[in-house]
């Protein structure tokens, strides 16, 4: 069989090699510029008068605003009490929920007692717990750490278990034929093979840690990220409360940013 | 159950009167076999009848038998897929060959070195086994195997799942390593082919007994030579009709 030079020919010829290059960089050009028009549109909105002030302030007065509360150090203070808050949480619930998960993957008896108790607390919104932590640890430091920590636990401790029972169980046959101690068995299998799957629970703790934050320091917070919008709604500064809700989208994607670099190198051997 | 360490013998590995249930299920009967240093031995059967049983049971990997095992020092095992800890790389999994050992880490670096540079693969001891092909990474698992110089080798359909070209050559190298090391080999395969060209001996296990056992009188010949009759042979035993 014979192909018609005219449909054989759009096979062999190439189309224009600058096209080419240029369609992926165009996307990505434009999905670059997109937010800066909206911006610029906002900003263009607010300067002709047609987005009222004390609603949306513009974009210009919001970087003001945060520039102002950099010099003055007030943000540095509240960076430093909110990531403490966080920090404390996320050790707190994160060695609690990797230390449950992994005892109750490794162990059918862990899992038949454990389990189901924690099943059961998972069941609970953990941030209508407030009121009862109050209660319980008044209104300082420690009720907003260990909601944080009640919050965290639980993404990892379900991650890790399913992480430890997915374990591939020829290489721990492999390993009693080498001779592996407990140790080593825990060391060379069974820490690399669940490490991805844990570092996906990092990424929602984080998540949930920031979020749990956020609503525990809506309430009587004296110091904080959280304080400084509540403080700024008292005196209707909505450019500072946007402010602070950036600050805590920024350090929302930069931990993630960080645990997806821990990812990456958990599974640098699949490259 | 007993065992007990022979050094001064020629036996590699011996397995006598081994008997082993599942529940209800007899799996074993009275399984005798012996495997002398420097002897290759086959052990071939159908899917289910407990080769891979007597395998395990070889290797240590069976707590629940009766009747005696008898090995020479750690016996090493490969299988049918190579079972690599992907997120180390190739040397160091060879270096796991050695965990019995307790060689300071340079002693087993340039030890696992030295198997690898065996088996072909000196250039590929840097790399993760994700990156190599199916025949190079049975060669680590082999070197693996061979780093703690086993007397005795056991091989559990080491090269079913490799390509028939890849496979030939595997068999090549096996039989090198075996030449210039000695040890001996308890080879389970379902190949014919591969039981007459390799062993000394094939022993055929049929729902968990050894039914027949064949002593090859010139084993290993070069290609062409006649083994038509140990292969009809080992088939009618087998059950399957030419």
């Amino acid at each position: 069989m014979t192909i018609p030079a005219e449909l054989a020919s759009p096979l062999a010829s190439t189309t224009p090699a600058p096209n080419r290059r240029w369609a992926p960089r165009k996307w990505g050009l434009i999905r670059l510029l997109s937010p800066l028009i909206l911006l610029g549109v906002w900003q263009l909105g607010s300067a002709l008068g047609l987005i009222p002030q004390d609603v949306l302030p513009a974009p210009s007065l919001i970087i003001e605003a945060g520039i102002q509360l950099i010099e003055n150090g007030q943000l540095a203070d509240a960076l430093q009490v909110s990531g403490i808050r966080v920090v404390e949480g996320l050790l707190l619930g994160g060695i609690l929920g990797v230390v449950l998960g992994t005892t109750v993957g490794l162990s059918r008896w862990f899992e038949a007692t454990v389990d189901p108790p924690m099943q059961m607390i998972r069941a609970l919104p953990h941030l209508g717990l407030i009121p009862l932590f109050i209660l319980w640890f008044g209104i300082g430091e420690l009720p907003k750490v260990l909601l944080v920590a009640l919050g965290v636990s639980f993404p990892l401790y379900l991650n890790t278990f399913s992480a430890i029972r997915q374990v591939d169980p020829k290489l721990f046959e492999t390993a009693q034929v080498l001779g592996f101690s407990f140790w080593q068995r825990f060391r060379t299998i069974i820490v690399p093979s669940a490490a991805p799957q844990v570092l996906v629970g990092v990424r929602q703790s984080l998540a949930i840690a920031w979020l749990t934050l956020i609503v525990a320091e809506q309430i009587n917070a004296d110091k904080g990220i959280g304080f400084l919008i509540n403080n700024a709604r008292d005196f209707l500064r909505i450019d500072i409360i946007i402010f602070g809700l950036i600050v805590y989208a920024l350090l929302g994607i930069g931990t993630d940013a960080i645990v997806r670099a821990l990812e990456r190198r958990a599974l640098r051997y699949r490259s | 159950m007993t065992i007990v360490s022979e050094r001064r013998t020629t036996i590699a590995g011996e397995l006598r009167h081994v008997n082993k249930w599942y529940d209800d299920h007899h799996v074993l009967t009275d399984v005798s076999l012996q495997v002398e240093r420097g002897q290759i031995v086959a052990l071939i059967g159908r899917s289910g009848s407990g080769k891979s049983t007597v395998l395990r049971v070889l290797a240590g990997l069976s707590t629940d038998h009766t009747g005696d095992r008898v090995v020479s020092g750690a016996p090493a095992l490969a299988f049918q897929e190579p079972r690599l800890f992907p997120w180390r790389d190739v040397r160091t999994n060879v270096v796991y060959g050695l965990t019995r050992s307790r060689l300071p880490r340079s002693e087993a670096r340039a030890r696992a070195d030295r198997a690898l540079a065996d088996v072909g693969l000196t250039d590929r001891a840097d790399v993760w086994p994700l990156t190599l092909s199916g025949g190079q990474a049975q060669r680590v698992s082999l070197a693996r195997a061979l780093v703690a110089e086993p007397e005795l080798l056991l091989l559990d359909e080491p090269f079913g799942a490799l390509d028939a070209l890849t496979r030939l050559s595997m068999r090549g190298l096996l039989l090198d390593l075996w030449r210039e090391h000695g040890f001996g080999v308890l080879l389970v395969t379902h190949d014919v082919d591969e039981a007459v060209a390799l062993a000394d001996r094939v022993l055929v296990l049929e729902a968990g007994r050894v039914v027949h056992t064949l002593t090859i009188d010139e084993p290993r010949q070069s290609p062409g030579a006649p083994t038509e009759q140990y292969r009809t042979e080992l088939l009618d035993k087998l059950g399957v009709q030419i």
